[in-house]
């Protein structure tokens, strides 16, 4: 079954779910997601808007107002670093250095490969091991530059 | 057989992080191994608290704590201390002061001086076993009230003196009353899960730890109230909450304890997840109100209150997850004894977060009142590496900075707020003396300018005009009425934003202004950073009469900045230096040392 076909069926779900209508979008969004590499592309776009009846526009306004959803390709593992004053203060600056180098990409970019996009989170929550990364749903405390090299080869072994 | 030993492991977020899991599967093989998965128990728990010492597990009956653990450690936990009763020396914990203790639940001052209510289940029950949680009295303060009045549960809770746990401090008995009032057929409970303050981890720890007791709290809530639905609104970044609670939720539902007619009375209710998307603002209320109904989440003017007409136009009350965690205990031991905790005007306890500099980083309880020094020193256990304690930010985004003077401050609503900061959702992240406090108000106003939802114009471009300033100022390019302009900005978005965020949004730069103004003014007038940490304002040298000329700072330099044999003093090359700290991170005899760049520049 292609992934079109995948997110209609997840779309009839969502609507037998609610217990109210018009908060149905929000959950598309995050079901594209997960079906089309952690993005929301026009075509998904156009079938949230068939199924859900509501007008493209309002799917598009969404999908750009939350920062969690792109709608632009990303690539299959969202790398994202925490930000947030904690993990700035105890070398967060130098893990973002570290992947930034090692995936030979800026925040914000994905690697030529399609495999990696590197972004930066809000907070984690997880202070107290910080600096964090979360990779898709995984974290990863206390990092240095060094752990960072190694967690980004580990990933990169699985898909070689 | 009976179990003769129960393994606790934490397996809350910060362990998972570092590890956790390979550490109990290396267990359970050795376990399995001597045969001994009959008479051990393994539970994996909520969070322990002290997250900078995970993954850890407590054995029992003992209660012995064993801290950093990596899956090599399992054989000899196994073979030694499960098959022998010899305790693994190594991996205890060891004090700043090299003092050995095994039993640190009953020993350091990190767990003794705790007050646990909101906490109480975490680290000691298993968060997806409902049978746990009933176990220790979950569910019978539900119970309990179902056989009263709702009036009867919203006095308790006016009489507790329980105040909002979010930020805001709201008392929630007046909250609930002015709901219950609002005349319609159908209410809504928001729990707010969107725990956004940078710094704040206590709800994420309470939702993973231990989420029958939200569940349980929002029912309570509902039934004060007089509503038959509720949401959780949980934010995306927190994926193992939202495991946890799709479970508590169904595991709910399977005892009868949410749905129609709860423990065979008229009460009905039903819970919802409602998941975020990266959007800071959606844990102001209004904003959270319109995410939930699957638009943009932006705030909108109040009045009307969310009391009158919150989420689908309906009187909603909005908890926070914390707030709600309390109630349970309230109801249990009533209102005398949880008010009989804390200050007059604040009652009860505070979850605090600590991170940053700090020894013991984690979660921590204590009644309201405590003083910072109490939290910091006493239980969180100092600054590291001898460096001077500077400030604590409190509040996060919304809040400011408290220096050393006021740290005999007890700890309270209103005692923060006359310091110029909020008590906020509780993340106390700890400064040192490394710490620039004009790039702290900078890194939080940056932090506003990017969450800004965009709606009202005095925070869109306010804080973008403020944050400009701030970068000029720490790029060693500040003007000498940058102060006064940064202030007047201030006063103008605190007096016109639109919502509660836009309007705090300026507290980061006016309390640093307050207490550390000296350090705005070296930067601006004498392009001096105090804490030497502002790029732009520091070089780095090498002390002729340290350097032994070993070579490792040049090892460690990326652009060939250092210069000179190996056993003969070393030079940076100030051209070439990009000032990223690797040689002094590197050196071992503390040759390298940072300055003042204008000092550099005048000895030339």
């Amino acid at each position: 079954m292609d992934k079109i076909q995948l997110l209609e069926e997840q779309l009839e779900k969502i609507k037998k779910q609610k217990m109210e209508s018009g908060d149905e979008i929000l959950t598309a969004l995050r079901a594209s997601q997960e079906l089309f590499s952690n993005s929301i592309p026009l075509e998904a776009a156009e079938v949230i808007s068939e199924v859900l009846k509501v007008k493209i526009n309002r799917v598009y306004e969404l999908a750009t107002f939350y920062s969690m959803y792109s709608t632009k390709p990303r690539g299959k593992y969202l790398v994202r670093y925490c930000e947030s004053l904690p993990c700035h203060v105890v070398g967060g600056r130098e893990v973002k250095e570290a992947l930034e180098k090692t995936l030979g990409v800026k925040t914000g970019e994905t690697t030529k490969d399609g495999l990696f996009t590197l972004e930066a989170s809000s907070c984690l929550g997880l202070c107290g091991v910080g600096p964090v990364i979360m990779i898709n749903g995984e974290t990863y405390g206390n990092l240095t530059p060094a752990r960072v090299r190694e967690i980004v080869e580990e990933y990169r072994g699985e898909n070689s | 057989m009976t179990v003769e030993n129960t393994i606790l492991i934490c397996a809350g977020g910060a362990c998972i992080s570092s590890g956790e899991q390979s550490v109990k599967s290396a267990l359970e093989e050795e376990i399995k191994k001597y045969g001994l998965d009959s008479v051990i128990r393994i539970v994996e728990t909520g969070c322990m608290g002290s997250c900078n010492l995970g993954p850890l597990m407590v054995i029992y009956p003992e209660g012995v704590f064993y801290q950093k653990l990596k899956p090599q450690d399992a054989k000899e936990i196994v073979e030694e201390h499960l098959l022998k009763g010899r305790v693994v020396q190594r991996l205890f914990y060891k004090g700043p002061t090299g003092e050995i203790k095994p039993r640190v639940k009953e020993e350091l001052p990190f767990f003794t001086r705790q007050v646990k209510i909101v906490t109480r289940n975490l680290g000691v029950i298993d968060p997806s076993n409902i049978d746990e949680y009933i176990a220790n009295d979950g569910y019978f303060a539900l119970s309990k009230i179902l056989r009263g009045s709702p009036e009867q549960v919203i006095e308790e809770i006016k009489k507790s003196g329980l105040r909002g746990r979010g930020g805001a401090g709201f008392p929630t008995g007046l909250k609930w009353e002015f709901t219950r009032k609002s005349k319609s057929n159908e209410k809504y409970v928001i729990c707010n899960a969107d725990e956004g303050d940078p710094g704040a981890f206590m709800d994420r720890s309470v939702l993973e730890g231990d989420p029958h007791s939200v569940l349980e709290g929002m029912m309570i809530a509902g039934y004060a109230i007089g509503a038959q639905y509720g949401y959780i609104y949980v934010r995306a970044e927190y994926p193992l909450a939202i495991e946890r609670l799709k479970r508590a939720i169904s595991q709910a539902y399977e005892y009868g304890l949410l749905g129609k007619n709860i423990l065979d009375t008229n009460f009905s209710f039903d819970v919802e997840l409602r998941i975020g998307a990266g959007a800071f603002v959606c844990g102001e209320e209004t904003a959270l109100i319109r995410s939930v109904e699957g638009m943009r989440g932006q705030p909108v003017q109040k009045p009307p209150y969310p009391a009158q007409r919150g989420v689908w136009d309906k009187p909603t009350v909005i908890n926070n997850v914390e707030t709600l965690a309390n109630l349970p205990v309230i109801i249990n031991k009533g209102a005398d004894w949880f008010a009989s905790i804390g200050t007059e005007k604040s009652r009860g306890t505070k979850v605090f977060a600590l991170s940053g500099k700090i020894n013991n980083a984690g979660l921590v309880e204590v009644p309201m009142g405590t003083s910072l020094r109490e939290i910091i020193f006493d239980i969180g256990g100092g600054i590291p590496n001898g460096k001077k304690f500077k400030a604590v930010q409190t509040g996060g985004p919304s809040g400011g900075c408290i220096p050393a003077e006021y740290l005999d401050t007890p700890v309270d609503y209103d005692s923060l707020t006359k310091l110029g900061t909020i008590m906020g959702s509780g993340g106390m992240v700890v400064m040192d003396e490394d710490t620039c406090m004009v790039d702290v108000a900078r890194y939080f106003l940056e932090f506003s300018a990017e969450e800004s939802c965009g709606k009202c114009t005095p925070c869109r471009e306010g804080t973008k005009r403020m944050l400009g300033i701030l970068h000029r100022i720490v790029e060693g390019e500040g003007k000498s009425e940058d102060i006064d302009t940064l202030e007047q900005l201030a006063i103008s978005i605190k007096d016109t934003a639109l919502c509660g965020l836009g309007q705090t949004a300026p507290n980061p730069v006016l309390s640093t202004l307050r207490y550390f103004r000296d350090e705005y003014e070296a930067h601006i007038r004498e392009k001096r950073c105090p804490a030497k940490s502002c790029k732009a304002l520091i070089a780095y040298t090498i002390d002729p009469e340290k350097c032994v000329g070993c070579g490792a700072c040049a090892r460690a330099c990326g652009v060939n900045a250092v210069i000179g044999k190996i056993k003969q003093v070393h030079q940076i090359d100030q051209e070439a230096c990009i000032k990223c700290g690797s040689c002094y991170a590197a050196c071992n005899f503390d040759a390298v040392e940072k300055v003042d760049a204008v000092d550099l520049v005048e000895a030339r």
